[in-house]
């Protein structure tokens, strides 16, 4: 137990020893692996904050059914039958009178209204459903336009589904986006651990021909690939951080115009975690590779 | 404690350098194995550590058939043979206490033990005083004798070494001499291809004839 742990120690110290001997090295490719990673984690944070807004809206979506003008109690009565055994949700009836005192409460509307010789509103429904799901609402509103005596199904979810579309074909992109850095994150690793391991191709062979397992020959090489990989994690959240900064003023603006009450998430610790883990284990991925096709070379 | 039966070398480019060859050496004893350039001894000495693999044949070394083993038991294996190869690799990037800490550190000794040993290995030698100084600025003889204290650091119960005097002086050769034997005194099994007449004169061993890869006189 004492060797496992002193041999990994001696491999992270030999690690963090070539990063501070190499300082310029260590910069850019810190800088490379850092953009290779705030990027896509940039992109995933905008949607995950446009989603929440979205969420925020849909969530008081109301779709209203009203009723034929000739409609009378025995049709409505139906109507409530059926959202009940729907369990669509909340809603709430709203008869013709209800529907015509709103009207002339509102401002201008009063002498029109007086002026009319009978009610020309229908009866209504307006229903809250629980499911807000564009595709959900879309077929509840198909459902109740089918139900006898209801002449009219309202739903504005047209631009739902548009925002809804954007996110989905958003996220591909970013996925897409996140594969191929990472691609190259795992590339630039490769390629730092072939030149180191070429600087040490002496010692490998001597080290093997005494005695070296593989393992102890890679451990190094992991070593770095992972604590570069990680470090340059926390530089891409640095960086995430200060573009953050940057933005937070007009974002705010622009949200208040749209009534506010949403607000630009900064990173959490467990983002920050997530982000240099993903550093972390792209790094020593790509370290893995390298080693294991060197010494398979060599063999 | 090692026993080489019908053992064949073929190159990849056709030459037989190990032809058909049959010994048995046991524990404690110093044999030599002698020949002319070219005759096959680095090759004898390179499937006796599992450097090469035989073509045909087999190596039973404490009982283990090393020409059976599994490339990941390999490791295990050199690390109780001290070996001293032709041309010694020694690592010239760093200090002579360094070479022979490089054994220490891949069996995970932890690191103060590990100097503690190194430097009695050193001493062995006689090379302490020459801890700090990088091989390069070695004389063939030290570099020989470093090469040696890395062998045994480990204390491996057989030592195969590759022409230890080869280029050295009578001087230096003799020091080297001295230490073979000392080894061999307390018990190590002390295999070395040499073509050094005089050390072969100087006391009776067992010696392993090749000729072209072939066992000159039978089974020795
Ligand atoms: N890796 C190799 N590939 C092909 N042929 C080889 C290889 N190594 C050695 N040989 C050949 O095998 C034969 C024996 O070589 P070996 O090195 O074993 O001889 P040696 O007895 O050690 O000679 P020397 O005293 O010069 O060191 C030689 O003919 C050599 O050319
Ligand atoms: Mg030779």
């Amino acid at each position: 137990m004492m060797t496992f742990l002193a041999q990994h120690g001696l491999a992270l110290r030999s690690a963090l020893r070539r990063l501070v001997a190499s300082p310029l090295n260590t910069v850019l490719s810190l800088m490379v692996i850092g953009a290779a990673l705030a990027l896509p984690s940039a992109g995933w944070i905008v949607l995950d904050n446009v989603q929440d807004i979205a969420g925020n809206i849909s969530g008081t979506q109301q779709i209203s059914l009203f009723m034929a003008v000739d409609a009378g109690r025995k049709d409505t009565a139906e109507i409530e039958a059926r959202l009940k055994e729907a369990k669509v949700g909340k809603w709430r009836f709203v008869p013709k009178e209800e529907a015509l005192k709103n009207l002339q409460a509102t401002e201008g509307m009063n002498e029109i209204v007086a002026s009319l010789p009978r009610n020309p509103l229908p009866d209504a429904f307006v229903v809250e459903p629980a499911d807000t799901r564009p595709e959900s609402l879309e077929e509840l509103a198909k459902t109740a336009a089918g139900w006898p005596k209801v002449a009219h199904v309202q739903l504005d979810s047209a631009w739902i589904k548009r925002l809804d579309l954007f996110l989905r074909i958003g996220k591909l992109t970013v996925t897409l986006l996140a594969s191929l850095f990472a691609g190259a994150l795992v590339a630039v690793t490769f390629n730092t651990i072939r030149l180191q391991i070429l600087a040490q191709a002496d010692e490998i062979e001597v080290a093997k021909l005494i005695g070296a397992t593989d393992a102890y020959v890679s451990r190094p090489f992991l070593y770095f690939g992972a604590v570069q990989g990680v470090l340059g994690g926390l530089f891409a959240t640095v960086l995430l951080m200060a573009a953050g900064y940057v933005l937070a003023p007009p974002v705010g603006e622009l949200i208040e115009l749209y009534g506010g009450g949403f607000a630009l998430q900064s990173l959490s610790a467990a983002n920050i975690a997530v982000i240099a883990a993903i550093g972390g284990g792209l790094g020593w991925l790509g370290a893995q590779l390298s080693v294991t096709i060197y010494l398979r070379r060599i063999a | 404690m090692i026993s080489v039966s019908a053992l064949t070398k073929r190159y990849p480019e056709g030459l037989e350098a190990i032809k058909d060859v049959t010994f048995d050496i046991s524990a404690g004893e110093m044999v030599f194995i002698s020949g002319h350039s070219g005759a096959g001894k680095s090759t004898l000495f390179k499937l006796l550590a599992a450097i090469e693999r035989p073509t045909s044949g087999s190596i039973v070394i404490n009982g283990q058939n090393i020409t059976a083993l599994r490339q990941s038991a390999i490791p295990y294996l050199r690390r109780n043979i001290g070996l001293i190869f032709q041309d010694q690799k020694l690592l010239f990037d760093r200090t002579a206490l360094d070479n022979v800490l490089l054994p220490l550190a891949i069996v995970g000794l932890p690191h103060k033990e590990a100097v503690r040993r190194a430097r009695a290995a050193l001493d062995k030698v006689g090379l302490l005083d020459r801890e700090n100084v990088n091989p390069i600025a070695l004389s063939g003889g030290e570099q020989q004798r470093l090469a040696i204290a890395r062998a045994i650091v480990n204390r491996p119960s057989i030592m195969l070494a590759d022409e230890p005097t080869a280029n050295l002086d009578s001087d230096s050769a003799s020091t080297i001499h001295a230490l073979f034997r000392a080894f061999h005194q307390v018990g190590v099994t002390v295999v070395v291809a040499t073509h050094d007449p005089q050390w072969m004169a100087q006391f009776s061993p067992r010696i392993i004839r090749l000729e072209r890869g072939r066992l000159l006189g039978g089974a020795a």
